[in-house]
């Protein structure tokens, strides 16, 4: 009963994995238009984990013909059955998918974990509680819609086109879903081509929650098939959860059309320390803040902006918590650092990594063993960073941390805004006087002050300026699916 | 004897060399006051992440013998005995008769008056100490020559260590001089004739200190007052330690550590009663403070019942099967 | 005797001041028949810019002030229209060439138009936002905030209403404004300004521009330091493209109206950002 290799620390602790035992794949997924799973007539794709590279599955891909049945069934679906539905039952079908949710979380999260690359750790405590919570608040809401404040009669838009990214597949898939149901609409909806999995057996959850068939729609495919999907003349709602650059092409492409557009692209939030800072706590809020799922959040606070006479101190601290972080196998229990979600963005990372250093930045790396097979980025930071640098301009969507400094709270809250993005923010300090203030000049949709990263259904999400508009979650959620009478009527007294 | 001893220094030279030479009551407050505070959500939220490690095989095996290690097997009652206190010491030498390879725990804690009898009973060369309440344990009410015989007697009577309540009262009135005092005194008071010191561990009692910033104020006086460990609570007071207010102690010994290069040490007692449990603290020393501090030099577990719930997860490991209460004695 | 009356010079409205266009340019302001009225200031590109950055530096001060204070300010603003009823009648029968009784109702709209929104600014947050109950030890409350710099096309008709009907609603939270004024009837746009300059609101919150719609919204709809786009009276321009170019930095676009549009808070609260701050809360 002693360890075996003496030279091994016990803090390496032996591998506790998650079993995939629990998951029963199929070879190959089809596209789940109409209630069943058919085939696409797109080329289909092999989705692939990315910790080691191995083939999951054979994934369907929509084309323009498909998009249109999908389109259809949804089109049909709302006219014949969601429409003539009342609230209290969409709501019993959103409460059934919600216990369905609970009663296969651990295989969702492992299917998450496998596919993503995210730590089992995250997608079982974090992201698939998450979604059932998703699915039991919106339930609630779908017969006491007039009481959300949207005006005395609110209704439905009709079919709502959704496209959503991989960091959160499963996660960003319920924050699509949940409202539109809620409020009444029809769904097509458009996993990401690198992590289709999750949303393949959420399909197998809707046949089991018996939901009416093309109320819900799930097409795979590339961002050809997304163009498609949003550009489709019979949608009435785009959401869009992703990149900037794509946002801005598909507020291009709707404009004129009167479709309703809500969008949640991309960030590049400050998180603010302050000398007067829960120092401990505020490490882990920036451990939190940027290496949670990888740094793989538009939310993530990528640039630390930390008082000056406190930076030496933070910075020492946070390499010294960074070492602690356990990078590896993603279905491991004990994982904090999962994989890179796929070669593409591991290029980025690398690219903007570099870029970083070639523009003076130091940059530092954890020590952390890189698996020899799969797509790995250890935890970086980045110190001497000044705002105009591209690592502290871009959104780099990987574990890389820019840290910058302040003097005043004027200069933090000055730079924390300087920049075209306007997700997120987060403020650390035990003065309360102060964080409210500075929490009211961040133009950013999200403050989280002495926390980070916390996301609740009841909680509106969502950003200012080029981070996109509209919000997800709460009663503004709905807000998104639901037709205003008096602003799109342009009605006159 | 296999624990070492404190190095012999003036007890209040650690303050004088944090602080200055002009140590008063005010420059004590400024400097407390001065300690970054905790934000409880944020402390509570890393200490539940902590508590989620699944320690397994090879791991687990470590664990379970090194929690037995660190151990300060208690008894704290009105009612102990001699022979309790005889019963306790033969289990603290061979926790588990059916597997002798099971290690020894770290000391037996018992009262002053029962010092003797722990004494006597472990012999020479047991590798176990003898720790004692002392100061008025467990409430400290009690004038501090009184306070200080009890000590004196406790390390006459051959105690190694010397587990000292601080005067909660005084703290919370503000009075952190006063409390400063009682720990240099306490301090002094476990001093040997040859020079050599008893272990001293401060008692905050936490669950009477009640706030997270209390805690790591009174954390830092009783090591500035030369607070060998800081241990968290008495066991008669609830809560007694809990995962969050021992990570918040060892943070404050990682600081002292990063400020000074010394190591202290970190107790905390009453309510850990399971392997899963401790395993959790296990996890929460090494990745808060390293694994150096899994030594019962800097980390102590004041437990009586968690023992046992070692011994048969012990069982369970050695034999693949689960076992049962029959199987373990009693004390 | 008679007096030879004294014409004004109408000129646009930038950062409190009245310049002239830095065009140099002017255009007729006829009647309806067609008979001339006055020369106006026929703004520029530049002009736009020039405004965007009056309302930028103004947009700080204005949305840092008290929704009291705005309100008040807003209502101080009826109450100088209130004085100013003749002149606005006056100019409103000339230019679209309605009745007395029509430009009367119209002046009495729009004074209206401002204490109704007046009444909104400490009160639209209240409706807007609320407090989330979130599931963990945190207060999380959402409310809404000022977008930033509106650009806002005036509707063509009601010179006056159409107007206030889309200023007070963006001004009322906090925004500032860079509005083109219909071009056929600026006259009332410009004596508006001169009431808002001897009013109580700071220079540069609003900002009016005179001349050709067409010509000046696609700098506007394209300027990157413009947050959100209001097409109001869009309608017969090229809007779809206005809104293609306010797409490049996500703008925020509130479609043409087919007349005047409605007073709502709606109009409010479309231009403001929704805010949700989470602090941690425990009592230890």
């Amino acid at each position: 009963m002693t360890m075996e290799a003496s030279n091994t620390r016990w803090l390496d602790y032996a591998p506790a994995p998650e079993s995939t035992s629990i998951l029963h794949l199929k070879k190959s997924y089809g596209l789940f238009i109409d209630g069943d799973f058919v085939a696409g007539s797109g080329r289909s794709f092999t989705t692939i984990s990315p910790a080691d590279e191995h083939s999951i599955a054979e994934i369907a891909s929509a084309d323009a013909g498909d998009v249109d049945r999908a389109v259809a069934a949804a089109r049909k679906a709302y006219n014949s059955t969601w429409s003539k539905l009342g609230g209290a039952d969409r709501g019993k079908y959103l409460y059934r998918i919600a216990r369905l949710v609970q009663e296969r979380a651990r295989e969702l999260a492992v299917a998450e974990s496998l596919d993503n690359g995210k730590p089992i750790k995250e997608s079982r405590d974090v992201d698939v509680p998450l979604v059932a919570a998703w699915f039991f608040y919106y339930a609630g809401w779908a017969d006491k819609l007039e009481h959300a404040g949207l005006g005395p009669n609110p209704r439905a838009l009709g079919v709502a086109a959704q496209v959503i990214p991989w960091n959160f597949p499963l996660l960003m898939l319920a924050w699509k879903i949940a409202p539109a149901l809620a409020a009444g609409n029809t769904v097509v909806i458009k996993p990401a081509e690198t992590t289709p999995l999750s949303a393949l057996i959420f399909a197998e959850i809707l046949q089991q929650a018996d939901l009416p068939n093309g109320v819900v729609n799930i097409i795979t495919g590339a961002g050809e098939t997304g163009s498609l999907l949003v550009n489709h003349p019979d949608v009435n709602k785009v959401a869009f959860t992703g990149s900037t650059a794509v946002g801005r092409a598909i507020a291009k492409s709707t404009a004129g059309t009167g479709k309703k557009l809500t969008l949640e692209l991309g960030g590049k939030a400050a998180n603010i320390v302050f000398d007067d800072a829960p120092i401990d706590q505020a490490i882990e809020g920036i451990v939190n803040g940027i290496f949670f799922n990888q740094g793989h959040v538009c939310c993530a606070g990528s640039r630390l902006l930390v008082q000056e006479n406190i930076e030496t101190e933070v910075v020492d601290r946070l390499k010294e918590r960074l070492v602690t972080l356990r990078m590896g196998d993603p279905l491991d229990k004990n994982t904090d650092i999962g994989a890179i979600n796929s070669r593409a963005q591991l290029d980025r990372i690398r690219a903007l990594s570099d870029i970083g250093e070639e523009e003076g930045a130091t940059r530092w790396s954890a020590p952390c063993e890189i698996p020899a097979k799969g797509f790995w980025f250890a935890p970086t930071i980045f110190t001497g960073v000044e705002t105009s640098h591209r690592i502290a301009r871009e959104e780099i969507f990987g574990p890389v941390l820019s840290v910058l400094t302040f003097r005043t709270p004027a200069e933090a809250i000055a730079k924390a805004n300087n920049t075209p993005y306007g997700l997120s923010a987060g403020i650390w300090s035990d003065k309360g006087s102060k964080v409210l203030a500075v929490a009211d000049k961040l133009r950013a949709g999200v403050i989280w002050a002495n926390t980070f990263n916390k996301f609740d259904p009841s909680s509106p999400f969502g950003g200012y300026k080029e981070s996109g508009y509209g919000r997800e979650g709460g009663r503004h959620g709905l807000a998104a699916y639901l037709t205003n009478a008096v602003l799109q009527s342009g009605a006159n007294k | 004897m296999t624990i070492e001893q404190a190095v012999a220094l003036a007890p209040a030279s650690r303050a004088i060399d944090l602080i200055g030479g002009d140590l008063t009551e005010k420059s004590l407050r400024l400097h407390l006051e001065g300690l970054p505070g905790v934000d409880a959500v944020g402390l509570e939220a890393r200490a539940a992440g902590l508590g989620t490690r699944s320690i397994k095989t090879t791991s687990k095996a470590w664990a379970l013998d090194t929690i037995i290690r660190l151990i300060d097997l208690t008894t704290l009652e009105g009612a102990d005995t001699p022979g309790k206190v005889q019963s306790l010491v033969a289990k603290a030498m061979t926790p588990d008769p059916s597997d002798l390879t099971t290690p020894r725990v770290a000391a037996v804690c018992v009262y002053g008056d029962m010092v003797p009898y722990a004494v006597k009973a472990l012999g020479p060369n047991s590798g176990v100490n003898v720790a004692a309440v002392a100061t008025a344990f467990p409430s400290g009410r009690a004038s501090l020559p009184v306070k200080l015989a009890d000590t004196r007697d406790a390390v006459a009577a051959g105690a190694d260590e010397i587990d000292m309540v601080i005067d909660r009262g005084a703290f919370l009135s503000g009075r952190y001089g006063m409390v400063f005092d009682q720990i240099v005194a306490v301090k002094e008071a476990c001093r040997r004739d040859d020079g050599t010191y008893a272990h001293l561990k401060v008692i905050l009692e936490t669950g009477e200190l009640n706030t997270y910033d209390n805690v790591r104020r009174a954390s830092w006086l009783a090591i500035l007052a030369g607070g060998d460990f800081i241990k968290t609570s008495t066991g008669k007071v609830a809560p007694a330690a809990t995962l969050p207010v021992t990570l918040l102690m060892l943070q404050v010994v990682r600081d002292w550590h990063r400020l000074t290069g010394e190591r202290i040490g970190v107790k905390p007692a009453g309510g850990i009663r399971s392997s899963k449990d401790a395993i959790k603290y296990l996890v929460t020393v090494a990745e808060t403070v390293g694994e150096e501090w899994l030594d019962p030099r800097l980390f102590r577990f004041g437990a009586s019942s968690l023992l046992n719930d070692v011994l048969l997860q012990r069982q369970k490991m050695t034999t693949g099967r689960y076992s049962g209460p029959d199987y373990v004695t009693i004390d | 005797m008679t007096h030879l009356a004294i014409p004004k010079t109408y000129k646009l409205y930038i950062g409190g001041a009245f310049p002239r266009s830095e065009s140099g340019r002017t255009y007729e302001v006829t009647t309806s028949k067609g008979a001339f009225i006055a020369n106006a200031a026929k703004a520029s590109r530049k002009d736009a810019r020039d405004a965007v950055v009056a309302a930028r530096a103004a947009f700080s001060g204005w949305s840092g002030t008290t929704g009291y204070n705005r309100g008040q300010v807003l209502y101080r603003i009826a109450e100088l229209l209130e004085g100013r009823r003749a002149q606005f009648v006056d100019e409103l029968r000339s230019t679209d060439g309605l009745t007395e009784a029509a430009a009367t109702k119209q002046v009495d709209s729009a004074i209206d138009a401002w204490v109704w929104y007046a009444g909104w600014a400490d009160k639209y947050l209240q409706v807007a936002g609320n407090g989330n109950p979130v599931s963990g030890p945190y207060f999380n409350i959402s409310t809404p905030e000022p977008t930033g710099v509106v650009a806002v096309i005036a509707p063509a008709t009601h010179g006056l209403l159409g107007l206030v009907s889309v200023i007070a609603p963006v001004i009322l939270s906090g925004n500032t404004v860079v509005v083109v004024a219909s071009e056929s009837s600026p006259l009332s746009a410009i004596s508006l300004s001169e009431v808002l300059a001897t009013s109580d609101v700071p220079a540069g919150v609003v900002n009016v521009l005179t001349g050709s719609a067409a010509e000046i919204a696609p700098w506007l709809a394209s300027h990157a330091d413009v947050n959100a786009l209001d097409l109001a009276g869009a309608e017969a321009l090229e809007w779809v493209d206005l809104q293609i170019a306010a797409a490049d930095t996500l703008k925020r676009v509130l479609p043409p109206e087919s007349g005047l549009p409605a007073l709502t808070v709606d109009r409010v609260t479309f231009f403001t950002e929704t805010k949700t701050v989470w602090h941690t809360k425990a009592l230890i």
